[in-house]
């Protein structure tokens, strides 16, 4: 067990599971790349989750659902959008909660749904061969971010991981990008389905149905893709390139209950050319805004923001320039080809410096906790989901289209530590008794494992006690 | 009526006082006065929350988003012949009939383009440059202050502007029971020397302390259900512990309203129920120590001038603020209002800015913190010399 293998597990993977560090140690950094090369792994726990196409009915067929009970009463429940009953709180199984109408029955008919998407994200995550692979799913999942915050979302927020972000994690930023943007939940989470060409009319069913009715611009999603996405929010782009942007991305929708998806709809689309950060596109329809986007994704800026927040979330909160240059060198000569920007990331020696610089986030922390006790994967989703809302981190519920926080400012505070010493001491009392303490400690952090700790861990008073103080521990915090 | 402020004025008192920046200055025994700050997320849309219904370009400019004017069905709250409150604001409009609330209109951070998270960044970090600094002014502040107690975050993490060198701890519900003391004892050994952590561990066990018996595991009022509520009653929980914070930061988000936002349902219209309870709230859970308290409620930035094409509105400039509680002056707007004509609007989309709210924070911290004139200058807003407090706000 040498400290390369404890840095590639830990900052690279998920934590250790039994033996994987003994495993890891003959080569490290082979171990890291051979995980980024060639296609994504293909995993049974998301076999059986439904598709984006028939997620998507979900929301209408709820909406039916609730006119249905409520015909009659003056209000109509909904118009357009909704705040589900989770933001801020779940609809936990375990929870007393008065009935709160269409808080309940939101949360009644989507929360199987998330708790699905949950359980195999981190069944996953507590099993893969592949924790490297995973991590930067996570990544560009966080990078892309789209949120179950917004009710229309809720029901392909995981969908969205598994059908945009998996597949082209190893592939290049371009069709990430392009699969990103295209996917409906994208669409839904930024308005872009609200986003129309000017004296756009939209069908009479429309009115009846009573869905938002779109009349004009959003700029929503053309601005987070240029501030979010692409070039980063000091890349050189104006207002005007925002609103133009948005004008070429009309029409980028999605369909309706027989038709879900992404879809392109001419009659919402403002035809004619457009000039983008000085650059005039002249391509009609869709064609248009999929050139912008290549054009972004070959900007000199957006390497250089990629390769910063990759930077930053794999080796330090703040970046060290050699490696970000280095990184984006990478991307910028490869034409993005992620798994050389991933080599580039991998090779920079500022990456092995040292051990443990970086705090897990919650959803790091509990999942090397899975990894690590093998007891622990028999937690069910809705614990894992209450866990991770508690520590401030609900899965697939980033709080804007930021995504979440990505350094130690963020993480390192009161009430988030607090909460994963009470997650720990209580995983450590259900299943203390059927593990080795000292032997997770060690097979985790081998080398980097303090005497502190060890000794802690060795004088406790029960196995449980020993189990709590080795995931409370600082180490266990960090990787 | 002699305030005590009158008093010790008559009596030559203040000056003294005022030769010793971060003593508490006025009525109030030092230690009584309480800052809350409220960070609205997303991007309040001022011109709902507090419709201009006086401005003769407001009804078009605004189309099917206009708040009609008082005495319209589901028309303003009637603050003056300018303004009114949003008609799902009447617990605030209360506050503001009794004096204790005021309202900031065309109010803005230096942060001029339209990234919510550089915008957020620039109010929260207390520069003018977004990253400008990596701690908050409100930390900066309370470190400047004599202020004892320090600060508390009600939310799983701490917000910007309350992350920095002086303590600051943080509080939200669990669901989990608590580890007992000896693990936590054992625990302590090993966080005792850790860099990061080790002030965390050891705020997390005494705030546990100081809420001990008080966590809202038994759902207490709303509980889950209400979110936002919940942590204004914690936070009047921290404020009135005799050795508890003084000051408390809350986030309340998810007020981009993009899409949908007019009329008595959707986001905003939730969004603006939820914060008008949670002021009550805030109020009946600080009890007497509400006339030492002054709340703010601010927002990142404003939102376009007209209704975008989905019912919603866009990223814009400036905002409307609130300033209430006991320590403020209230019953009034305070507002050099810009127009809506398009000559008026900012880029040709967005209501001007003529008010920076470090005015407004630079006044709060000097009354509710005793935080010197020099410290506001050098060090809690660095850029910001040439903004003035807004005078006679707080009492």
């Amino acid at each position: 067990m040498n400290r390369d293998a404890v840095i590639a597990v830990n900052r690279f993977g998920l934590g250790a599971a039994p033996g994987e560090l003994a495993a890891v140690t003959r080569d490290p950094r082979s171990w890291l790349l051979a995980q980024v090369r060639g296609p994504a792994p293909d995993y049974p726990q998301l076999a059986s989750l439904a598709g984006s196409d028939e997620l998507l009915k979900e929301f209408p067929r709820w909406l039916m659902k609730v006119r249905a009970e409520r015909r009659g009463e003056m209000t109509p429940p909904m118009r357009g959008e909704v705040t589900p009953p989770m933001r801020g709180e779940a609809q936990a199984p375990m929870q007393e909660r008065p009935q709160q109408g269409v808080e309940h029955s939101f949360g009644k008919h989507f929360f199987p749904i998330a708790a699905k998407e949950i359980g195999a994200r981190f069944g996953v995550a507590a099993t893969t061969p592949a924790p490297f692979h995973e991590r930067l799913t996570w990544f560009w999942s966080n990078h892309f971010a789209v949120s179950a915050d917004k009710p229309t979302v809720f029901a392909v927020a995981g969908a969205f991981e598994r059908e945009a972000i998996r597949p082209n994690v190893n592939g290049r930023f371009v069709d990430l990008l392009l699969a990103a943007t295209k996917h409906p939940a994208m669409i839904l989470y930024l308005d872009n389905n609200l986003s129309v060409r000017p004296g756009f009319q939209p069908p009479q069913a429309a009115e009846r149905a009573n869905l938002p009715r779109a009349t004009g611009l959003n700029e929503n999603l053309a601005r987070e893709i240029l501030e979010l996405h692409t070039l980063g929010v000091n890349g050189g782009y104006t207002q005007a390139d925002v609103t133009t942007f948005a004008r070429a991305l009309t029409g980028w929708t999605v369909g309706g209950m027989s038709d879900t998806g992404f879809r392109f709809a001419p009659r919402r689309h403002e035809a004619g050319p457009k000039t983008i950060l000085g650059r005039t596109y002249a391509q009609e329809g869709m064609a248009q805004g999929e050139l912008i986007l290549r054009d972004l994704a070959a900007h000199p800026a957006t390497a250089r923001h990629v390769a910063t927040k990759l930077v930053r979330h794999f080796i330090a909160d703040d970046p060290p320039p050699a490696a970000v240059e280095r990184v984006a060198r990478a991307f910028t000569d490869s034409g993005g080809e992620l798994q050389v920007v991933y080599a580039a990331l991998v090779g920079s020696p500022e990456a092995w410096a040292q051990p443990l610089p970086k705090l897990k986030q919650p959803i790091e922390f509990i999942a090397s906790a899975l990894r690590a006790v093998p007891p622990a994967r028999e937690a069910k989703p809705e614990a894992l989901f209450l866990a991770l809302r508690e520590m401030g981190q609900r899965p697939f519920f980033p709080p804007s289209p930021q995504g979440w926080p990505d350094t130690a400012a963020a993480w390192a505070n009161a009430d988030g530590l607090w909460k994963r010493i009470e997650w720990s001491t209580a995983l450590a009392e259900r299943v203390g008794t059927r593990v080795d303490p000292l032997a997770i400690a060690e097979s985790t952090y081998g080398p980097a494992l303090s005497e502190a700790t060890r000794l802690a861990i060795m004088r406790a008073e029960s196995k449980q006690q020993g189990l709590a103080l080795a995931l409370a521990s600082p180490e266990f915090q960090r990787r | 009526m002699i305030t005590r402020r009158d008093a010790l004025k008559t009596f030559g008192v203040l000056p003294t006082l005022a030769a010793f920046p971060g003593l508490a200055l006025a009525q109030g025994a030092p230690g009584e006065r309480r800052l809350v700050f409220v960070f609205l997320r997303g991007g309040l849309d001022g011109l709902s929350a507090v419709p201009a219904y006086g401005d003769p370009d407001f009804a078009r400019r605004r189309g099917e988003l206009a708040v009609p004017a008082p005495g319209e069905p589901n028309g303003a709250l009637k603050l003056d012949a300018t303004f009114g409150l949003h008609p799902l604001l009447p617990e605030m409009h209360k506050l503001y009939a009794a004096g204790e609330l005021a309202v900031l209109h065309a109010v803005a951070s230096p942060y001029r383009d339209r990234s919510h998270f550089d915008a957020q960044n620039v109010l929260e970090n207390g520069t003018a440059k977004p990253y400008g600094r990596d701690s908050g002014w409100l930390n900066v502040a309370l470190a400047e202050s004599a202020q004892r107690g320090g600060g508390v975050a009600l939310g799983a993490s701490v917000p910007l502007v309350l992350r920095g060198a002086a303590p600051v701890t943080s509080w939200s519900p669990s669901v989990m029971p608590s580890p007992d003391p000896d693990l936590l004892d054992r625990l302590g050994r090993l966080y005792r020397d850790d860099p990061l952590l080790a002030k965390p561990f050891t705020a997390a066990v005494e705030t546990q302390a100081l809420m001990e018996g008080q966590a809202m595991r038994d759902g207490g009022a709303g509980g889950r259900g209400a979110p936002v509520a919940a942590l204004v009653q914690a936070a009047g929980r921290f404020l009135t512990q005799p050795d508890g914070p003084r000051v408390a930061a809350i986030d309340f988000g998810g007020w981009d309203t993009h899409a949908n936002q007019a009329g008595d349902v959707g986001p905003l219209a939730r969004n603006l129920r939820q914060l008008d309870r949670a002021m009550v709230q805030l109020k009946t859970a600080l009890g007497p120590a509400w006339k030492h308290t002054a709340v703010l409620v601010v927002t990142e930035f404003g939102r376009t001038v007209a209704p975008n094409g989905s019912r919603g509105t866009d990223h814009g400039t400036a905002a409307a603020a609130f300033a209430l509680g006991g320590a403020v002056r209230g019953g009034r707007v305070i507002a050099q209002w810009p127009g809506l004509s398009d000559r008026d609007l900012h880029e040709g989309r967005d209501l001007r800015a003529t008010l920076d709210l470090r005015a407004l924070f630079k006044a709060a911290l000097a009354a509710q913190l005793g935080v010197s004139e020099s410290a506001l200058e050098t060090k809690v807003f660095p850029d910001g010399r040439a903004v003035r407090p807004v005078e006679g706000l707080f009492a």
